[in-house]
């Protein structure tokens, strides 16, 4: 009983730094309709970030504060020098998708190069910041809790900036259609660079969130992340903000839960299976509408 | 040249050029086919270079399987490595547990990737474009984990070793006399003639009908489903066959972490920068993405960042492949057509021949 309150835990804890991955994804997939494989290392690049300005002593919330700005203009670039030529030349989908693919190669062997860090795993801080929770036989980490805490208030903050600013409103009316709303005086690509940021800065956050709780970092340490939390936000609902948490939250659970019973071989696929079943069951996700068919 | 193919200035190089191969291709078939022939002789044929050599060959023979897919039928996969795994634990296993020799352990591994393809195929029914590639994608994930948690057949981790060679006529194929390398060379080239046959075929004309427009192809009465279920078959089809070949040329032992995520972006790789929908563009791509990490050995870790570079660069400036060029050369009929119009006196209206009679 106790090990499966743990597991849960652990998943709720997980699923919701997943979301903010997700979140990105979601959010690119919704505005381009492309799957934005360069995501999982734009969170690697963050995680670093904040390894890095922590050596030079700065602090840790400074130092995860300049690796959110950094990480938010590193996707913002990405958007502005691979794929922008590529929107105003009306490119082949698969050409915009090999480009993600080819940016992810280059951050990801960038950041393992010798002399910038090198290919071997790091120590990242402890984000054990206060003492672990103990509720009769089950110990919450309090990196757990931040993790948990943290990820909910930024997307209430996000599912606000979305709902209820006028950037937002832009935001939406490009992902339901980018013709019209460019017709209407919004500015496309600028909507575009904005939506690539706040995905380059929540991955970093969810970066600098899951390395302090394993306490270790490496160079690919994004691609099996993004993977699974790019599958979380198919499973919710690509395009959404709310399937992106519930499916990040449904992806960790079921992954804590697999490592517990069935195996830790188990643990990363289990992400791949969900999504399988749900795309043969319901191919929009739990909260997806209809109509998405453009590729 | 210049009379018999017109000049380059009025017809465009690649007009020029195409011809001029066209003409001479038996020419060129034989030369390159005695290079090949001969290239385990070569002096600098060290073992590692012959290694390379043939994961250029083996890697084109997976391009063409992918290209199938993606340059004819116009349904992208990210999770070829799947089939790829799963055709080389099949050959491997039916080998090592079952006793089989090679060859009907090569037929089986194709056979069953086969089979697995025609159950991926499936959800096309459902999904399209961008669903259908993470589909593909999960799957290979789930290959992944059954390779390593099925322990009790497949070894988990640890993989499989002592994969008895092939035998044929009693000699050993082995990577020392070559046999590794013509049996390889000569399962691509099959391949290759194979993929073009059905380019030119019924089920070839349907697929790239597919990939152009999917509702107009509908209207002209093709059965969309059906074809694009065929396309992922023939697709696996050879995909297994290519790994059933890789655990003869990974030195008798395969383990699951060489059917990744990655090796199926090095697949879609060797087919988006070789050109889509070509076979020779398949050989190029292969060569490109293999002898690249060679070449620029000196660039140390910097070579892989550069590979990133040169895949982004491709896609903003020849985004249809280095070798994906539209084909000048008149589209040949087949015989029976061809004597049809002739007989009823039609034969100007032959592609290729109304200009030269």
């Amino acid at each position: 009983m106790q090990t499966l309150l743990g597991a849960i835990i652990n998943g709720l804890a997980l699923g919701m730094a997943y979301a903010l991955i997700a979140v990105g994804y979601s959010m690119v997939f919704g505005v381009l309709r492309l799957i934005n494989f360069s995501h999982g290392s734009v969170y690697a690049f963050g995680a670093y970030m904040v390894y890095f300005f922590v050596s030079l002593k700065v602090g840790l919330f400074p130092a995860i504060l300049i690796a959110i700005v950094l990480s938010g203009l590193l996707a913002l670039t990405i958007d502005k020098v691979a794929l922008e030529p590529l929107r105003r030349k009306k490119s082949i989908p698969i050409a915009t998708l090999i480009t993600t693919i080819g940016m992810s190669f280059i951050i990801q062997n960038t950041l393992s190069i010798d002399y910038i860090f090198g290919s071997e795993k790091h120590g990242f801080p402890s984000l054990n910041l206060f003492a672990p929770i103990v509720i009769g036989n089950i110990t919450i980490q309090s990196s757990q809790i931040i993790m948990l805490v943290v990820a909910v208030v930024l997307l209430l903050i996000l599912t606000f900036v979305v709902q209820k600013t006028k950037i937002g409103l832009a935001m939406r009316a490009v992902q339901q259609n980018t013709k019209a709303a460019n017709m209407v005086g919004v500015n496309v690509n600028f909507v575009i660079s904005f939506t690539f940021f706040i995905g380059g800065a929540c991955a970093a956050i969810a970066g600098a969130l899951i390395a302090g709780y394993y306490g270790i970092i490496s160079p690919s340490m994004g691609s099996t992340i993004g993977l699974k939390a790019f599958s979380a936000a198919v499973v919710g609902g690509i395009g959404m903000l709310h399937g992106a948490v519930v499916g990040g939250l449904v992806v960790g659970v079921a992954e804590c839960l697999a490592a517990q019973y069935l195996g830790s071989n188990v643990r990363d696929p289990m992400a791949f299976v969900i999504l399988i079943l749900i795309l043969i069951i319901k191919p929009t996700g739990f909260f997806g509408k209809k109509g998405i068919t453009k590729v | 040249m210049e009379k018999r193919f017109g000049s380059v200035k009025e017809n465009g190089l690649l007009y020029v050029f195409e011809h001029f191969v066209d003409a001479w291709k038996w020419v060129f078939a034989v030369v390159i086919g005695a290079v090949l022939l001969y290239t385990p002789k070569f002096s600098f044929m060290t073992p590692a270079n012959m290694r390379i050599v043939i994961m250029i060959i083996l890697y084109a023979m997976l391009g063409m399987g992918l290209n199938v897919l993606i340059g004819y039928t116009g349904q992208v996969s990210l999770g070829h490595a799947g089939f790829y795994g799963i055709g080389a634990y099949v050959c491997a296993l039916s080998m090592t547990k079952l006793g089989w020799s090679f060859w009907p352990a090569l037929v089986a591994a194709g056979v069953f990737a086969a089979l697995i393809g025609l159950l991926l195929g499936l959800p096309t029914l459902r999904l399209s474009g961008t669903y259908l590639s993470i589909v593909t994608l999960g799957f290979c994930e789930i290959v992944q984990m059954i390779l390593k948690q099925w322990e009790s057949v497949t070894n988990g981790n640890y993989g499989i070793r002592n994969i008895p060679k092939p035998v044929l006529f009693g000699m050993k194929l082995d990577m020392k006399n070559g046999g590794v390398f013509y049996l390889t060379l000569a399962l691509c080239v099959l391949t290759g003639i194979a993929c073009l046959a059905i380019r030119n075929s019924k089920a070839g004309r349907a697929f790239m009908a597919i990939r152009d427009d999917e509702l107009a192809a509908t209207m002209m009465g093709i059965r969309t489903a059906r074809y694009k279920i065929l396309a992922f078959v023939i697709s696996a089809f050879i995909t297994g066959l290519g790994g059933g070949l890789y655990c003869v040329i990974a030195n008798s032992y395969i383990e699951p972490t060489s059917f990744v995520f990655n090796t199926s972006i090095l697949i879609l790789s060797v087919v988006i920068v070789g050109g889509l929908g070509t076979v020779r563009g398949m050989v190029f791509g292969s060569a490109l993405l293999w002898l690249f990490p060679q070449v620029f050995r000196f660039l140390n870790e910097w070579r892989f960042v550069i590979y990133g570079v040169l895949l982004v660069l491709m896609m903003q400036f020849r985004p249809q492949g280095a070798l994906g060029w539209q084909s000048t050369l008149p589209y040949k009929l087949s015989r029976p057509t061809r004597r049809l119009l002739v007989e009823r006196g039609l034969g100007a209206y032959i592609p290729g021949r109304g200009k030269e009679a």
